[in-house]
């Protein structure tokens, strides 16, 4: 139970970290149709520029300073190079955003290097949150902060870190935030409206033109916030884009291209997906022999049938990316078709 | 043949001298040593510290060795492709290059072995040696041996009898975990560790196998759940990288307080990652402690002064010691001389007495057993300026560690 427990947890937490990435990415796609590839650079520049701010002002200030500056940095790409090319059509601005991926990846490498960081995250978010206790004699229990020793050689006890706690506060608060942006607020209005009719929004005397290049700055902005918050959970390093540039991709078909609520709902389905097969190493065969039927090596397909859930569990979200391609293009909450 | 009856006759006629210069033909000659490694993409860290380990101990040798020749490293990237690495060969091969070192990944290793082979065929008299530094896949001195290939790191296999004999002396270590890479040396790393310990403590649970994507896991939480789960006292693991700090990491984290049994701990970046969370708690099997005695030891320090970076590769320096022990006894520079010097020959290194043996060129040499602590007043060294280094808690004799083979040797 405290598995259970624990496991829906970590897939949770992971699934809103997802989703601070693939917000902005859905965003920026919805309106510019602009399928940014270089969106989980600017996830590890956040990571970066946060690791060096905190040597300056200190963890907290970094925590809002460093995805100010991504954003900043994003407006300015927006501005200065994907405008330009949108003349051109789709095509171009893909592989300009293909080609800044691989610019970003080197110019970091050769700021900060190719070796990892030590970013290690404050004080205050160190040591474990809350602590599940599973005691044969008193049942399940939570502990806030770290059970005592003596507590957990009774029992089985499960510590769920304070970053982890932290990353889904700051993801809850976000989604809030831009919920109310987007529905309460002016801003909010001309953006939904621009999604959908620029150009009666332009007639109506709104500089779309810089509504895209707000969009484009805050999407990257809230990739450099989760880059911040990765950086201390995970590892602060020039391959972390790479790790997490194709799942994003998966949370924003899967959610429905310019779905918010859809990539919130995907965020969390594919975070548990990542999480809780790798813990079941049962196989098909065993399934079917559950049932009854003989199955062993000498069965056809049974290089197949003997892979463990736990095996298959990395490619579990691409292959849930196939099927709603081919079975609901438009994905869980889209709006549009195709 | 009428040269070397001249030489012979010349000798003779003037008597002591002439023999002396030659006892020491090779002698202020220059070798020049390819280096073929990755100096770009994931593994780029591990080959730039390593590219500055041969150049600098190149330096120290040249001052003073057996030989009396000057070493000079030719670098070139091989991306950590085979592919690239065959290209490698043949552009350094046409320099004129005859040694040839490489350790980053067994995939390049069968393809450079493959390609020296053939040049060495093709081209008798400009024939080329590979003195393969890290490079562990067992096949490598077994089905696929090649006369021209020589190992100077432990393989996979020799690790695991030597820490298997260490956590069959452990009688906390009940119930072990393992978890590799899905690639090559990761399922070996289970393999043997199945297998010996066996052999060894057959009352050891193995109570996990599991192996995960390369290179690829950003979150090892579920994984550590399932290590909790499982009830494990000792995970045993091949991983490097990423894949080893990430672990370790999410370990710390959710509070597993189990031992970690590691091949890679030392490689660059991890050490950083392992911090204070992880001390005492991971142990890592190799040729050498972080404080190692002697001249060794103070080359460690010099370099750390030089380029503020760990010198951890030591195999760096059983290849010099190797190739100048040989050519003093050969008398020569010329690779098919040498190599048959190398074959069989005992030399002294960092770790004790080491032997090239003859029967698959696999270097036979004592290991230790690791653990990452505190530094101390006996142990100064700090890995990484973490304040914290690998420290013996075990060395075990070249006999200890050696495995049998199965390599069929064609010699030229």
């Amino acid at each position: 139970m405290d598995q259970i427990l624990i496991n829906t947890l970590n897939g949770v937490s992971s699934g809103l970290l997802l989703f601070m990435l693939s917000s902005g990415l859905t965003l920026i796609f919805s309106m510019m149709g602009v399928l940014n590839f270089a969106h989980a650079s600017f996830y590890m520049i956040g990571a970066y520029v946060a690791y060096t701010l905190t040597g300056i002002f200190g963890f907290w200030p970094a925590l809002v300073l460093a995805p100010l500056a991504v954003g900043g940095l994003g407006a300015l790409f927006e501005r200065t190079a994907l405008r330009r090319a949108h003349k051109f059509g789709h095509v171009p601005e893909l592989l300009i955003t293909f080609g800044l991926s691989y610019v970003v990846l080197e110019v970091v490498q050769l700021i900060w290097g190719r070796t990892p960081l030590q970013f290690e995250p404050p004080a205050l978010l160190q040591g474990p949150a809350f602590t599940i206790v599973q005691s044969p004699t008193a049942g399940l229990s939570m502990v806030l902060g770290a059970a005592g020793d003596v507590l957990c050689q009774a029992a089985q006890c499960s510590r769920f870190p304070m970053t982890r706690a932290f990353m889904m506060g700051v993801a809850l608060l976000m989604l809030v935030a831009l919920w109310l942006l987007l529905t309460r607020t002016r801003i909010g209005l001309v953006i939904q409206a621009s999604l959908t009719h620029p150009e009666a929004v332009e007639s109506l005397g709104h500089n779309v033109p810089q509504v895209f290049m707000l969009v484009f700055g805050s999407g990257c902005a809230l990739a450099g916030l989760a880059g911040v918050i990765g950086g201390i959970t995970f590892i602060t390093e020039p391959a972390m884009a790479s790790v997490v540039g194709s799942i994003i991709f998966v949370v924003v078909v899967v959610g429905g291209m310019g779905s918010l609520a859809g990539a919130f709902a995907a965020s969390i389905l594919i975070g548990l997906l990542q999480t809780l097969p790798l813990t079941v190493d049962a196989s098909l065969a065993d399934a079917i022999n559950r049932l009854g039927a003989g199955v062993g090596p000498a069965t056809p397909g049974w290089p197949i049938l003997r892979i463990t859930l736990a095996q298959a569990a990395p490619i579990l979200p691409y292959l849930l990316l196939v099927l709603m391609l081919i079975f609901r293009p438009k994905g869980l909450l889209g709006r549009r078709e195709g | 043949m009428s040269s070397l009856g001249n030489s012979l006759r010349l000798a003779l006629v003037s008597g002591l001298f002439l023999t002396a210069a030659a006892a020491n033909a090779q002698k202020g000659e220059t070798v020049k040593i390819g280096w073929i490694d990755p100096l770009s993409g994931l593994m780029a860290p591990v080959g730039q510290n390593q590219l500055k380990s041969y150049q600098f101990m190149a330096e120290l040798f040249n001052k003073s060795n057996p030989a009396g020749v000057k070493f000079e490293i030719v670098p070139i990237d091989n991306k950590l492709s085979p592919q690239e690495s065959t290209n490698a060969v043949k552009s350094l091969t046409d320099q004129g290059v005859r040694y040839l070192v490489q350790g980053n990944g067994s995939g390049a290793a069968l393809a450079i072995m493959d390609a020296v082979q053939k040049h060495n065929d093709r081209n008798p008299g400009k024939e080329a040696i590979y003195l393969n530094y890290a490079a562990v896949d067992p096949d490598l001195t077994n089905s696929k041996c090649s006369y021209w290939h020589f190992r100077l790191d432990a393989d996979t296999s020799m690790k695991m009898e030597a820490l298997t004999t260490w956590m069959k002396d452990q009688p906390d270590i009940k119930k072990v975990y393992l978890i590799n890479q899905n690639y090559s040396h990761g399922q070996q790393v289970s393999r043997f560790a199945k297998e010996i310990m066996a052999r060894k403590r057959p009352d050891v649970q193995f109570v996990g196998d599991d192996l995960h994507p390369l290179a690829q896991v950003r979150d090892f939480a579920p994984y550590v759940a399932k290590i909790k789960a499982s009830g494990a006292d000792t995970v045993l693991t091949g991983n490097w990288g990423s894949d080893l700090t990430l672990l370790i990491k999410a370990a710390n984290d959710a509070g597993l307080n189990v031992k970690f049994l590691t091949y890679y701990a030392s490689v660059t970046g991890t050490p950083t990652a392992l911090g204070a969370g992880a001390a005492g708690r991971v142990y890592a099997v190799g040729y050498a402690q972080t404080n190692m005695p002697g001249e060794v030891g103070k080359a460690v320090d010099a370099f750390k002064a030089k380029f503020n970076d760990d010198y951890y590769t030591l195999a760096v320096h059983h290849a010099f010691n190797l190739l100048s022990n040989a050519m003093a006894l050969a008398k020569s520079t010329d690779p098919v001389k040498v190599a048959a010097a190398m074959e069989g020959l005992k030399f002294k290194s960092f770790n004790g007495e080491v032997e090239m043996r003859k029967a698959d060129h696999q270097l036979q040499q004592g290991l230790f057993v690791v653990v990452w602590k505190k530094a101390d007043a006996k142990y100064p060294y700090s890995v990484e300026n973490t304040g914290y280094n690998f420290q013996s808690v075990k060395y075990y004799e070249p006999y200890v560690a050696s495995t049998p083979t199965s390599c069929q040797m064609k010699r030229p």
